[in-house]
């Protein structure tokens, strides 16, 4: 019935050629069975001929298959189910096109803006987000960008009317960027070369650091204080951080920029992790100690030198896992628009961890992260209905391919511009 | 005290007594004859001729000749002891020319987003329309007197240098200059001994050229230019920078490469395609590349610049530092080594030290590290006078050669070395006054006071220059050190002893011709008188304890003579951490029972053997035997190599020469850089051949290069052979430049990029028509090609609208678009495409999204046009993403059902069919070149990865191998993290260093506003 009607749907678009027409799902009715497949719970456990029962948006059951009376039966033989994939670093509904300056909206002014909220700028309606959810990406940590603190990111699910109906948690953390504390620029071809730094770059980074350091004890000092004659807003913004329900976030690369930022971040307590991580794999035990997770923002890197192993990247994970590291995967390449953040997680896969480890960097542990895991991340009793449904192994692009999607129970629409797109040429040519 | 004062000027300035005759004197007339003979010296005429005790005799300026006759009008200068070299001669100096202007190298239209164009030159009068053609230039015409640089080149050496404008490609010619201290008219030597060239548009203010590519370009250009503009053409008008070119073409050419080896090859290669050779002013590195360069047959003029040491104190510093930096370090000492070794002959040159005492360090340092004395002479003298044809008057102490020589304690090639005096045309020029004059020896010693005179032995010992004495009374057994100083013929003696209870007694005096005398107070205050007298030599073993071992030398130079060279490690190549010692070897392989991808009718065979042999696919089967060498493939996949159809790596210098909207005249086989980290990165990504393409910066870009990725070769090696060329265009925002707000360059909308087309293409047509006798256009030339079908076009491309309005001007020029690369709305025109039969289109899987033109982007592009019957293939565009690109393809198999034989065909058998060598790769077929990878699983999977990528039977990826390569950096990188630590800790050393410093690898991209990418370490912060 559900297939008809998504038939019926598409065929309607053919001449609706837009976007427009596709739906936001209605709240789930009644309780749905999904039976007889691959079961990948988020955790590393993995049920064959699974079976998974969920109503009112929650997750009811989840075990081996069998029989089942008052739930609407999807047989998914042959098939793999998974929690909803999650993106914990993302431009999406910020960026619509970033070459062009008003379809932009990533980059605020100033140095320190820690009340900027990208949450309300985030753009439900961006044709980006239907090729993320159509390849089983449900959730998406939304991150602003610009300034030494660049403001907080929100949860958002990918299937609303409005940045409200979409906000899955909302400012769940501070982002701050690690200035670049490499002491020197290199040389590169053609005209290049570049000479001599006039200052030293690190002394400019840590006098901006500093900078923040003051802010933090100056923000501190105020909430110290009974009654404020003035509200300083950015220090209210705050102030989650301080009492450790927020996260933060801190965009390093390099083990100096790591740890400058780590031993900042812990002069004030916060709970901590770091974006990028480059060469997070030269200190998990140093991140370890420090409960420092990290979120590794782009698999399909170059190597940072020309000496390093030619797939470091690939397999930072696996050395993060090998560590004790939490970490998660995400994916922000700026041309694929971050389409492929099952496919960064195949690649960690194909390069030392496990598939059910890869699968957990884009599951449960960026749940975790994202301070997300006591509602979805993995496919357990009492979670949200987060769930994808897969013809076969998710991570890997031979076979990679979602039939269907649910968020919060909700059977959301797997369309989008492309596959419109796609429809559309095919009625124009007669393909079949 | 008046009197005082002029005698010391006339020590300080030279004497005029070569005054020019035709100015005016203002006095008495003062002509002398300078006559002067050097005696008792160690004289080294050349490099081939040391004599003994000789005679050097000079008279008004020129050599008289060694061991002639002294006349009686000489002065004689003794120098017993001392060593006479013929002066230095630098072929590559900016002495005396008027100082440059900071060079914007590169200039302006690269990168950056002002868009407001210079597009001809700015220089007045009836020059050439490029700025940085200016061979009119003369450096004898603006040579002037500089004395402080004068001063600090004859501090080491040098008397003669050709002095030449060291400013844009063609630079003018230099003069040969003295250093001395006379007006201009006298030490100007010879006018014009060179014409000078490099590939830098220098201050240049004009766009084009903005890349190294557009350099070489122009420079072709020019050659052709002035040969037509002997014919005197009406329509040329006078062109006064062209006439000079054709004069300067009679004198030797100079060519100064910058600071990329590579571009010695790229000059050698200009030089001969029209008739010449240059000389190559070279760079510290060529020793990495010297069999190419030796081939070129070139004299090089090498620079004694070593790169400084880099603190790496800090593991985190030490991270970023390439192995190559610091190998380079450790071997560039060894260069001039290396290049004397190989046979080449070459001259050394003071450019680019930023300090020019570090000359005869580092010269010394080259000879410690195995360059011979003897070759290092004649690279300082005879080779580089003979190579300016100035051998009758520079070079050597020839009779009738100019008094250009200078007079060292020792022999110049040791570290306890230093000169005196160098002389300039017979003019004194003092560098060094302490230490002239041994006197060291045993003298007696009398102190008078108040008529009582007390003897001594005196014994003046320790270094010449600095020498130190003991007094001992005679009878006694006690020894007191006195302090000693000479200035000049004074002298002042003091000492303090115990049994003065620790005053001092102050002396002075005169050293005159037989004895030594003064006067003074002793430490008790009594006056005193006191006269020393020369008594014999010091005894040998004190010379031996003394610390100058150099003082009795008096072999001196020897010819040939080598010193101990320190080991050296291996030139591996390309020079960087993953460079091969021995370059892997061609080899007969059979694959056993291997999953075979055909892509050929035959599909996908199972448990399959694959012989490859001689370089080529030999035979495919069940049970094949043969093979040196053969791999269980059991379980695994074997398909071609993947072809990348649109790639940017492994070329330097740019990729976009954005300056003009039409640059069909440069070549990126031009740029070739095999060095690039990305080649064997894609390597153990499965690649082997890519297809550089010139960028999209404008509508008509330049001529791209197929390669073969055979790492470690030379960029000649890396070329695809016998390959129909092929030409980058390029249509939408990037050509019509739609990020910036200020651009005036033609077309600036998608209405005039067809204009550029149609107009470029209509005059090929009347330029074809017009015969043999016209002036040679390689722009044109390229387009000539196209429309004869001789060279073939790769359009990058995406929206439909323009897609389209190619098709129609090519049809109206009756030929067909090749190519459209990365086409992502191709889908839109599919059945358009087919219709004018474009040979193959070429896609990304999945971009889409980055800019307003990729905003109907989709990932079912490729199978929508493969479904319509175009050969399809998936291209990269990205360094990174070329070493996925079988991953790429598979996504065709996601997004559209493509067959998974069919999708693979997109990395590997279409992209051959749109380059036109599906003849010899893309598919596994018997004859076809052993371009093939091993893979650890099906090639389509995310898990696969290469275990061997093979170009032409030769493995050029192993992935075992690869895994001890890593080790084999860590270990010669923790040694010479070791060495540079132990440098640090050397004296003087912490202060000679330089931060570490990352080597950021080029990474170009197709648009210029994204020129390069950002690395991690030099991304942005704000």
């Amino acid at each position: 019935m559900k297939r008809i009607l998504t038939i019926a749907l598409g065929l309607l678009l053919i001449t609706a050629h837009a976007q427009e027409t596709v739906y936001p799902a209605k709240p789930q009715a009644g309780v749905i069975a999904l039976t007889n497949a691959t079961v990948h719970i988020g955790n590393g456990e993995v049920i064959e001929n699974g079976m998974i029962v969920f109503g009112g948006g929650k997750i009811l059951d989840v075990r081996t298959t069998a029989s089942i009376s008052d739930a609407k039966v999807i047989d998914c033989k042959g098939k793999h189910i998974y929690p909803g994939l999650i993106t914990s670093e993302t431009d999406l509904g910020l960026n619509e096109i970033n070459s062009t300056r008003s379809m932009s909206d990533v980059r605020e002014l100033g140095e320190i803006n820690t009340n900027i909220r990208a949450a309300i700028a985030y753009n439900s309606d961006s044709k980006v987000i239907g090729t993320l959810r159509s390849n089983g990406i449900l959730l998406a940590n939304i991150v602003p960008e610009g300034g030494i603190i660049s403001g907080s990111s929100s949860v958002m699910q990918l299937d609303a009317w409005n940045w409200e109906d979409a906000a899955y948690k909302l400012d769940n953390g501070i982002h701050f960027r690690m200035p670049n504390l490499s002491s020197g620029r290199g040389r590169s071809g053609f005209g290049r070369t570049v000479g001599a730094d006039a200052v030293d770059p690190l002394k400019a980074a840590m006098d901006r650091i500093d900078n923040v350091r003051k802010f933090f004890n100056e923000a501190k000092a105020y909430f110290a204080e009974a009654k404020h004659e003035h509200t300083n807003l950015k220090f209210e913004s705050v102030k989650k951080l301080f009492e450790r329900t927020q996260t933060f976030f801190i965009h390093a690369e390099t083990v100096k920029e790591m740890q400058v930022g780590i031993e900042l971040a812990k002069e004030f307590s916060f709970k901590t992790t770091i974006i990028g991580g480059t060469d997070s794999w030269k200190i998990t035990d140093y991140l370890k100690e420090n409960n420092v997770a990290v979120v590794v923002a782009e698999m399909h890197s170059l190597p940072l030198t020309q000496d390093d192993d030619v797939d470091q990247p690939y397999k930072t994970p696996y050395l993060l896992q090998q560590g004790g590291v939490l970490f998660a995967i995400a994916d922000t390449h700026a041309e694929s628009r971050g389409m492929n953040l099952m496919f960064n997680a195949g690649t960690a896969a194909a390069y030392g961890l496990t598939k059910e480890q890869a699968l957990a960097a884009i599951t449960l542990n960026a749940a975790k992260i994202l301070g997300v895991d006591a509602i979805t991340g993995s496919l357990e009793k009492g979670k949200d209905a987060n769930i994808i449904i897969s013809n076969g192994d998710i991570l890997d692009m031979k076979s990679s391919k979602v039939t269907q999607a649910f968020i919060q129970g909700r059977d959301v629409s797997l369309d989008n511009k492309q596959k419109q797109l796609n429809e559309r040429y095919k009625y124009k040519y007669g393909i079949k | 005290m008046r009197k005082f004062r002029l005698l010391f000027m006339g020590m300080i300035l030279p004497l005029l007594s070569q005054a020019q005759e035709t100015y005016p004197i203002n006095g008495t007339a003062d002509e002398r004859t300078g006559t002067y003979a050097f005696t008792n010296a160690t004289i080294i005429k050349d490099a081939e001729t040391t004599l003994q005790n000789a005679t050097l005799v000079i008279k008004q300026g020129k050599i008289v000749g060694i061991n002639v006759t002294v006349p009686k009008e000489a002065v004689v200068v003794d120098c017993k002891g001392k060593f006479i070299y013929p002066s230095f001669i630098d072929l590559y100096s900016d002495y005396g020319v008027a100082p440059q202007a900071t060079a914007t190298l590169g200039g302006r239209g690269f990168g950056g987003f002002d868009r407001s164009s210079q597009f001809t030159s700015n220089t007045k009068g009836a020059y050439n329309w490029n700025q940085a053609i200016k061979p009119e230039t003369n450096a004898f015409e603006s040579f002037q007197l500089n004395e402080a640089r004068a001063k600090e080149l004859r501090a080491i050496g040098f008397g003669t240098v050709v002095a030449n404008n060291q400013d844009g490609i063609a630079r003018g010619t230099g003069a040969l200059v003295a250093l001395g201290s006379q007006k201009e008219n006298m030490e100007l030597v010879k006018e014009k001994v060179a014409a000078f060239y490099s590939f830098s548009k220098g201050t240049s203010t004009q766009d084009y050229p903005g890349s190294l590519m557009g350099s070489i370009a122009l420079l072709r250009q020019t050659y052709l230019d002035a040969a037509w503009y002997k014919t005197k053409p009406a329509t040329e008008g006078t062109n006064l920078s062209l006439q000079a070119w054709n004069d300067n073409l009679l004198l030797p050419q100079i060519f100064d490469i910058g600071n990329d080896k590579y571009n010695a090859l790229r000059a050698d290669k200009i030089a001969k395609e029209f008739g010449t050779s240059y000389i190559l002013k070279a760079t510290n590195d060529v020793y990495q590349r010297l069999d190419e360069i030796k081939a070129t047959k070139a004299t090089l003029i090498l620079p004694l610049n070593y790169p400084a040491a880099m603190d790496v104190e800090d593991p985190n510093d030490a991270r970023i530092v390439a192995l190559a930096d610091m190998k380079h370090w450790e071997m560039a000492p060894s260069q001039p080594a290396m290049v004397e070794k190989a046979g080449i002959v070459f001259t050394l040159t003071t450019a680019g030290l930023t300090n020019s005492n570090d000359f005869l360090t580092n010269l010394r340092k080259a000879i410690t590290n195995g360059l011979s004395e003897k070759t290092a002479l004649e690279a300082l003298t005879k080779t580089p006078a003979t190579l300016i044809s100035a051998y009758d008057k520079v070079g050597s102490l020839d009779a009738g050669k100019l008094a250009n020589f200078f007079i060292a304690n020792s022999n110049i090639f040791k570290d306890s070395s230093s000169i005196f005096q160098n002389w300039v045309q017979g003019q004194k020029y003092t560098v060094k006054e302490e230490g002239w004059n041994d006197y060291r020896g045993v003298y007696t010693f009398s102190l008078n006071t108040k008529g009582i005179i007390k003897t001594y032995e005196a014994v003046v010992k320790g270094p010449v220059e600095k020498p130190a004495a003991t007094l001992k009374a005679q009878g006694d057994t006690t020894t007191t050190n006195i302090t000693f100083t000479v200035s000049d013929k004074l002298v002042k003696i003091n000492w303090t002893s115990r049994a003065d209870f620790g005053r001092q007694t102050n002396l002075s005096g005169i050293i005159g011709n037989d004895a030594w005398a003064g006067n003074g107070y002793l430490a008790n205050g009594d006056v005193a008188t006191w006269k020393m007298v020369f008594k014999n030599e010091l005894p040998i073993d004190t010379v031996k304890a003394s610390t100058d071992t150099t003082r009795r030398s008096s072999n001196g130079f020897a010819g040939g003579r080598r010193s101990q060279p320190s080991t050296l490690a291996d030139v591996v190549y390309p020079f960087n951490g993953y460079g091969w010692k021995q370059a892997p070897k061609q080899e007969d392989i059979l694959i056993k029972n291997v999953t075979v991808w055909t892509n050929e009718k035959e599909g996908r065979l199972e448990n399959t053997d694959v012989l490859l042999k001689k370089g080529k696919i030999a035979a495919i089967g069940k049970g094949l035997s043969g093979g040196t060498k053969i791999i269980d493939g059991t379980g695994k996949h074997l398909s071609a190599g993947i072809i990348d159809e649109h790639s940017h790596i492994a070329a330097t210098g740019g990729i976009n020469e954005c300056t003009q909207s039409v640059t069909s005249e440069c070549r990126i086989a031009d740029v070739i850089n095999p060095e690039d980290i990305n080649i064997y990165r894609q390597l153990s990504g499965g690649v082997t051949s890519s297809h550089i393409l010139h960028g999209s910066c404008n509508p008509i870009g330049g001529q791209t290069q197929l390669l073969k990725l055979r790492w470690g070769m030379g960029p000649e090696e890396m070329k695809f052979a016998n390959w129909d060329g092929f030409i980058k265009f390029a249509l939408g925002e990037n050509v019509k430049r739609s990020s910036s707000n200020s651009n005036n360059r033609f077309p600036d909308t998608r209405m005039g990029v067809e204009q550029v087309y149609v107009d470029a293409f209509q005059r090929a047509v009347d330029y074809q028509k017009m015969g043999t006798n016209k002036r040679k256009d390689l722009e044109l030339d390229a387009l000539v090609e196209i429309l004869n079908k001789k060279r073939f076009i790769t359009c990058h491309s995406y929206v439909q609208s323009e897609i389209n309005m190619l098709m129609k001007v090519a049809e109206k020029f009756n030929f067909k678009i090749n190519t459209f690369t990365h086409i992502l709305e191709g889908y839109k025109v599919a059945d358009k495409m087919k219709a004018h039969e474009v040979l193959g289109v070429s896609t990304f899987s999945d971009w889409w999204a980055y800019k307003m033109e990729v905003q109907d982007a989709m990932a079912y592009n490729a199978s929508i046009m493969q479904k319509m019957g175009l050969t399809v293939a998936i291209n990269s565009d990205d360094a990174e993403m070329a070493r996925r690109l079988n991953q790429e393809a598979a996504k065709t198999v996601k997004y559209g059902d493509v067959p998974e034989e069919e999708a693979l065909k997109m990395a590997t058998l279409n992209p051959a069919i749109m380059l036109h060598v599906a003849d010899r790769v893309g598919s596994i077929k018997v004859g076809k070149d052993a371009d093939v990878v091993l893979w650890s699983d099906n090639p389509l999977s995310i898990y696969a990865k290469s275990l061997y990528t093979i170009i032409d039977g030769t493995i050029y990826f192993d992935r075992e191998k690869d895994a001890d390569m890593r080790k084999q950096i860590a270990t010669e990188k923790a040694r010479l993290i070791q060495k540079l630590l132990q440098e640090k800790r050397g004296p003087g050393g912490a202060a000679g260093m330089i931060r570490a410093r990352p080597r950021l690898d080029e990474l170009n991209e197709c648009e210029e506003d994204r020129n390069h990418k950002k690395q991690i370490l030099d991304r942005d912060d704000e």
